[in-house]
């Protein structure tokens, strides 16, 4: 007989740890499965602070965050099994999955009523990014650099170049800096910076890195190991300026041009994407596509702060453990061009909607504006931001529990600056 | 006047300094913190400081570490030296003390992971 779950989250993370939890709470037979020897996810090798400040009103760094979830994971004494992937997933006929999980022990299969998808986020690499030259040794993703540098305890550069102004680069600026290495600067090809305001002062103004913005690596020298790097400025549609080009002798170069939500194994299941997000498309229960399947944290969209990826998880961990199959009827928001994205992408008319929770970005830096939720002519809800920065996410609740029927659901972003 | 930005909690609100007769004004700060933070960086800037000390369990080289309390800005370097001489030679979980009162400025260094007291327990 195989073993039958209730929930199987996949991915140990913050987020998998919290559905975990959520799931278990709330009377549900939870399994997690992580493929790593320890679980905690990208958060232990953050060993920076500033992790937990809206749960806990404390500065934590990763680890003692993610120790806070793993140390209440097993107190509740729900099962684990570590060191293992999920190699393939498919629908039982009866509803519920069938996982096989390969693990030293060998292959096992495992019934489950939901799977919860926490498998968090990759980065994006040199192949995704256009440089010219040999592929030497010294070029790493900043998430790579970090795993080194705080995991293993090496350092993987004495002098390098940061190519991507998004925080993991920011705090490996930092990182590196406080180890002796030399960080020479950091290149951003947008006009605007990627990371959090705060991340540009604590690892670059005080520490003197310049930042380089609307420039770009466009080559890489040196046969077996990294020479150098040239530089090259670039215009508003991101394409070097010829004649700009400049040499910087380094033997690292640190990539931080972004991260993309690790869905595989979603893919496999046929669960649609957003094209926005790269995370599955989600009702306010952060049910994807495929009945049965949730995705929380950073498989959903990427965030910034862990604080929201938590609490993504417990919501999908509730949700999975009560999910009973109901048929759904549901209603996708429509976006306006000024929004990023909005997370969940779609409302269950079926669904209790007293308090969905909503995340979004700006697409670009604005000023006073106001964010509106129409159902056809309907405003259903509105709020006036003063600032909007992409970098930062934003995070509501509202109550959509009157929903007018029919009408088309619609959001968008308003500027209220200057002469509107 | 002077434009700083908050770093107290990842909002980052930009606050501008005016010096006046009754003391520092400060405009933009979403909270109290903000001007607490605008004032000490005006003073003595402080400073957490997170990183690694050496272990020697070679299953996990590195053991996470950080300073309890805040240290002043310019002496970041002195303490990276002081936590960079250390090696964790004992099982140390989440919070035990690594370094007492680092470079005498009363602030202890602590382990911010129980990886090493944790090794061989795992779920
Ligand atoms: C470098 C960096 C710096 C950050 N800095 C901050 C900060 O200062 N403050 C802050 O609040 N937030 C910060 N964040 C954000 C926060 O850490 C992340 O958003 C959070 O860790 C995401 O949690 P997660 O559980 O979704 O993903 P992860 O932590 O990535 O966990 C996913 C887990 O799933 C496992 N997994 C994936 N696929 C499979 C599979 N097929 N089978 C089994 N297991 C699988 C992985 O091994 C991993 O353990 C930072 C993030 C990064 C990367
Ligand atoms: S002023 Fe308050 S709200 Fe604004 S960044 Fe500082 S601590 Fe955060």
């Amino acid at each position: 007989m195989r073993e039958r779950y209730d929930v199987t989250v996949i991915g140990g993370g913050p987020a998998g740890l919290a559905a975990a939890i959520a799931a278990d709470a709330a009377g549900a037979r939870v399994l997690l499965i992580e493929r790593e020897a320890r679980l905690g996810g990208i958060l232990k090798q953050c060993i920076h602070d500033g992790f937990g400040l809206v749960r806990f009103k404390e500065k934590l760094s990763g680890p003692e965050y993610a120790e806070r979830f793993i140390e209440q994971f097993r107190a509740a004494g729900i099962d684990a099994m570590t060191l293992t992937y999920v190699t393939a997933i498919e629908p039982l006929t009866d509803g519920g999955f069938c996982l096989t999980a390969v693990s030293r022990d060998g292959v096992t299969a495992i019934e489950s009523k939901t799977l919860i998808l926490a498998t968090g986020c990759r980065e994006r690499t040199a192949k995704q990014v256009a440089i010219h030259g040999t592929r030497p040794a010294g070029v790493y993703t900043a998430g790579t650099a970090q795993h080194l540098t705080n995991l293993r305890g090496v350092l993987p550069t004495k002098k390098c170049v940061i190519l991507g102004s998004g925080d993991i680069g920011l705090i490996m600026a930092r990182r590196l800096t406080l180890e002796g290495a030399e960080v020479l600067g950091v290149y951003e090809a947008k006009p605007t910076p990627s990371g959090l305001t705060r991340n540009l002062h604590q690892c670059l103004h005080d520490f003197n890195i310049p930042l380089y913005l609307s420039h770009t690596v466009t080559r890489v020298f040196g046969e077996d190991r990294l020479t150098a790097v040239e530089i090259s400025q670039v215009d508003d549609a991101m394409r070097p300026i010829p004649g700009t080009e400049s040499v910087v002798a380094c033997d690292g170069l640190i990539l931080s041009v972004g991260l993309i939500p690790e869905n595989e194994l979603a893919e496999t299941l046929g669960v649609a994407l957003d094209p926005r997000t790269k995370g599955p498309v989600c009702d306010g229960s952060l049910m994807t596509s495929c009945p049965g399947v949730f995705s929380c944290g950073n498989a959903l969209h990427v965030n910034d702060l862990v604080d929201y990826v938590s609490e993504s998880g417990e919501q999908a961990g509730r949700a999975a453990a009560a999910f009973c199959g109901a048929a759904r009827d549901l209603a996708p928001i429509e976006i306006g061009k000024e929004l990023l994205y909005l997370v969940p992408q779609q409302i269950d008319r079926n669904a209790d909607n007293s308090a969905v929770t909503f995340y979004f970005r700006s697409r670009a830096p604005m000023g006073k504006s106001r964010l509106r939720l129409q159902c056809g002519d309907a405003v259903l809800f509105e709020k006036t931001y003063p600032f909007l920065r992409p970098p930062e996410m934003e995070r509501l609740t509202v109550d959509l529990r009157d929903l007018p029927a029919g009408g088309a659901l619609t959001a968008q972003l308003d500027s209220l600056e200057g002469g509107a | 006047m002077e434009q700083l930005v908050c770093i107290v909690c990842p909002r980052g609100c930009t606050m501008t300094l005016n010096d006046t007769p009754d003391g520092l004004s400060v405009t933009g700060n979403a909270c109290p913190r903000g001007k607490a933070f605008a004032i000490a960086e005006t003073t003595q800037p402080m400073r957490t400081l997170c990183t690694t000390a050496a272990t020697a369990f070679p299953a996990a080289p590195v053991l996470p570490v950080r300073v309890r309390g805040e240290i002043p800005k310019d002496r970041i370097f002195d303490v990276m030296a002081a936590i960079n001489a250390v090696t964790v030679d004992f099982p140390a979980a989440r919070g035990d003390v690594i370094l007492e009162n680092v470079c005498g400025l009363g602030v202890d260094v602590i382990a911010t992971s129980s990886l090493l007291s944790e090794e061989g327990e795992r779920p």
